[in-house]
């Protein structure tokens, strides 16, 4: 319970510091929503009533009491450009995201645990170089780069291949959440789900991509290092083929690392969500902070970054449950 | 497994048979619709997104692809003989897309919505000119409050949609974001943001019937994005692309192209602070820069030289005002300053990068003739907010490049308010232009008024208060069988748009 209280109390401290930074650095930097809707002809007069139409004619502790009250009533204003609450819009682009980062994120481990258990389990050089050479090349170009370079292959190589939304707009799509993948796979309208997977599959893998390289890199070490182990050696005076040995007894002290990498990297993989969903006008939270961003749009700005902060955190605490659950020896440590 | 392979390959099967349907038009578009209000908002001024806009609403006053002006859901319009009323009558036979008739009550209502400081039109400096309305059968009447002669300009301009007083008042701003109405060409029929528009034909539209039934507009930023639309046939036509992409794709079998000089135009903003206040150093920046080799070597020539802040298509345009590129008088001018390319003259000099064509390769050019006469300008890149939020404290650096569009071509939105001291678009602050602009905000006589903003020009050219560069060209790719009309306002309207 007190551990409970403690991680509830450094979550709420985490989200509060973050919304200081960002309310302060928002109001420091040049360029504000104003100046961005300001037309030609717009006098000192039009400013100050926008500015006082927006809640920006006040001092930024003031304005930043303001919103902290609201907040705490789950409202976070209204977006200045899309004139709709912040929070109905978080949670409208929220599941396109996370569906985004759940699919990048599985490509990237099926990969990883592919190619590294194959590296491990075929001990030959050729195969270990070809695998580290692949990692190394996937993990050497960043995932917006990657995007480019599915996009100008689609357009050489899989013309049939979308590069742009989540589904086809001359399609009429009907759903009760935006979880559509989720939602078309429980439902089973295996079509529906075919046709998402097909959109989404070029965004996923540009920002799966770097992270499968990661992942590898690590699982591969780990599972090196634990086929040295003398646990290792038992097994194969047991008789045991050597794949058994891998999937039975070394992957599970290898998954220790690389579920701590794959937990950092995963905040990371959110954090790409930003540009991949630009480049693939996937209507995602990515896609939104660009534009909010671009247009000054501060009270989405805010918003946008305490969701992507809490997330964060949730990532980090799942991990730390996950590492006690793979490493025995932290769940009777005090 | 089998199964879900089989429906992947049926899926991208049936799209490609998709591709094939004449009777929609799929556009990839370089900007994404945040907001359906055309009136509020940063939205509701920025140019790009009016084709939008103008898909689903009808304006006051509506624009011909020349940019002449032509009747929208107002068919007359005037003053009276002393500017202290204005008239106008309302178009019969228009609806809205419930089927509710366009009435001057929604005229009304939305000009007076427009000038009240509540609503947060950012033109409601000029919607406030007029009040106390009154209607008789399809004619309105209003007094003039403050008389402004480019009224009826504006009304083909930003912010200047008429919406639908009963639905809108019905459902609040919140509800009409999210089931908008209009009475132009276009039903919205589904709209995700960042991502798409689908818009359908509306039958009861006053006006000619656009051909296509269905047009979705797909919401695609980046340009590579862009170009595999339109060369993959996912998408039908395709808009501001890198030229060479252009020249690569118009030439490109199955495909089109065609260029038009739209009423946006590349410049450097001179701000009368420091080395600025030299006559001498302004005009050896300006007589230094070779236009024609910009637009022909970094542009691919897509681009048309101008020398004052009126392109060719312009009211107030004229030829007879020159700027000609002569690198010995600015050496000369700079000479007679004390200053050569030993003993350069030193400032800053901002500009965007990729927010325009070639912006910084543009200025990296321009500081490359300036070095050679004597001018050594360091560049700072800053993001186009900052831009804004420097112009409008009057703290851009020396010289700024900017972009700035005026689709309804009038004097007064180009030198008007950047060339007026006190607008806070303007960055150059002197009496004597001041003097020169300020009585020619009421001048009644439209001649003389275009006349007056013509010797204005003239004279800032003569003393570089500021460095025009180029009109802009919107380059437009399309596939065969298709037939685009190029609008001089940077639109691209599907009701422009037809099959051969």
């Amino acid at each position: 319970m007190a551990r409970l209280l403690v991680t509830i109390g450094s979550i709420f401290l985490t989200l509060l510091g973050v919304s200081v930074v960002i309310f302060v650095i928002l109001r420091l930097v040049p360029g504000d929503p104003i100046s961005m809707m300001l037309p030609p002809g717009a006098t000192d007069e039009v400013r100050a009533n926008l500015e006082r139409l927006y809640g920006l004619d006040k001092s930024i502790p003031a304005q930043y009491v303001i919103w902290l009250r609201n907040v705490a009533w789950l409202d976070f204003g209204m977006s200045t450009q899309f004139r709709l609450p912040v929070m109905e819009i978080i949670l409208d682009r929220l599941p396109a995201t996370l569906e985004l980062v759940l699919l990048a994120s599985l490509i990237a481990l099926v990969l990883a645990f592919a190619f590294s258990i194959l590296a491990v389990w075929l001990q030959e050089d050729s195969a270990t170089l070809a695998i580290d050479g692949l990692a190394g090349l996937a993990q050497a170009i960043p995932d917006f780069l990657w995007a480019l370079i599915f996009i100008l292959a689609v357009t050489l190589f899989a013309p049939m291949m979308p590069v742009s939304g989540r589904f086809d707009p001359r399609t009429a799509q009907e759903f009760a959440t935006n979880f559509y993948l989720l939602e078309s796979l429980v439902t089973l309208r295996l079509d529906a789900f075919a046709e998402l997977v097909r959109y989404a599959v070029l965004p996923a893998l540009a920002l799966g991509l770097p992270l499968a390289a990661g992942i590898t890199r690590v699982l591969k070490g780990a599972l090196e290092e634990a086929m040295a182990q003398d646990y290792v050696m038992l097994a194969q005076t047991k008789g045991k083929s050597r794949l058994a040995i891998v999937l039975g007894e070394a992957l599970r002290n290898a998954m220790i690392p690389t579920i701590a990498l794959t937990s950092v990297q995963l905040t990371f993989l959110i954090g790409g969500t930003v540009l991949i969903e630009r480049q693939f006008s996937w209507p995602g939270i990515g896609s939104t902070a660009i534009s909010a961003v671009i247009n000054r749009d501060l009270p989405l700005i805010q918003g946008i970054v305490l969701v992507f902060a809490l997330i964060f955190i949730l990532i980090n605490l799942a991990s730390n449950e996950l590492y006690r659950a793979a490493d025995p020896r932290l769940r009777t440590a005090r | 497994m089998k199964k879900l392979l089989g429906l992947l390959a049926g899926t991208a099967l049936a799209t490609n048979v998709a591709f094939a349907d004449d009777s929609t038009l799929t556009i990839a578009y370089n900007v994404s619709l945040p907001s359906w209000d055309a009136t509020v908002g940063v939205s509701a001024v920025n140019p790009t997104i009016q084709s939008i806009y103008k898909s689903v609403y009808d304006q006051y006053i509506d624009q011909n692809p020349d940019l002449s002006f032509r009747p929208g859901l107002l068919t007359e319009w005037g003053w009276n003989e002393d500017r202290s009323k204005v008239f106008m009558v309302v178009r019969e036979g228009a609806s809205w897309h419930d089927g509710a008739p366009v009435t001057p009550a929604d005229v009304v209502w939305s000009l007076e919505r427009a000038g009240k400081e509540e609503t947060g039109n950012p033109i409601q400096f000029l919607w406030s000119t007029l009040g106390n309305f009154t209607v008789d059968g399809n004619r309105i009447e209003a007094d003039v409050l403050r008389f402004d002669p480019t009224i009826f300009k504006w009304m083909a301009f930003l912010t200047a949609y008429v919406l639908p007083k009963d639905y809108y008042t019905e459902v609040g701003a919140e509800g009409f974001e999210k089931a908008p109405i209009g009475s132009g060409p276009y039903v919205v029929d589904e709209y995700v943001a960042n991502s798409f528009v689908r818009l359908k034909r509306y039958d009861g539209y006053w006006g000619d019937a656009p051909e296509f039934e269905t047009v979705i507009f797909k919401f695609l930023p980046d340009a590579s994005a862009r170009v595999a639309e339109v060369e993959t046939g996912a998408s039908d036509i395709t808009l501001e692309i890198p030229y060479e992409e252009y020249d690569r794709l118009a030439a490109k079998d199955g495909l089109n192209g065609v260029t038009t000089p739209v009423s946006d135009i590349g410049m450097i903003f001179i701000n009368d602070v420091g080395v600025m206040e030299d006559a001498n150093v302004r005009k050896a920046a300006a007589h230094a820069i070779n236009k024609d080799l910009i637009v022909d070597r970094l542009l691919r020539g897509y681009g048309v030289p101008i020398d004052t802040l009126q392109a060719p298509q312009y009211a107030a345009f004229t030829a007879e005002t020159t700027v000609a590129y002569d690198p010995e008088k600015s050496k000369e001018l700079l000479a007679a300053s004390g200053y050569s390319p030993d003993n350069p003259v030193k400032f800053k000099i901002q500009t965007t990068r990729g927010f325009k064509p070639k912006d910084y390769e543009m200025i990296q050019a321009v500081t490359g003739m300036w070095k050679r006469v004597g001018i050594e300008a360091e560049i700072e890149v800053y993001e186009i907010a900052k831009h804004f939020d420097l112009r409008a404290r009057d703290a851009l650096a020396p010289a700024a490049f900017y972009n700035w569009g005026n689709s309804i071509g009038d004097p007064s939105t180009s030198t008007g308010f950047s060339m007026f001291g006190p607008s806070p678009h303007s960055t150059w602050d002197t009496e004597d232009v001041d003097a020169m602009i300020g009585p020619l905000w009421g001048e009644e006589d439209e001649d003389a008024r275009i006349a007056g903003y013509q010797r204005v020009d003239a004279y800032i050219a003569e003393n570089a208060m500021v460095i025009p560069l180029l009109q802009f060209v919107q380059p437009i790719i399309y596939r065969d069988g298709l037939s685009v009309t190029p609008h001089v306002a940077n639109f691209l309207l599907p009701q422009n748009v037809s099959s051969n």
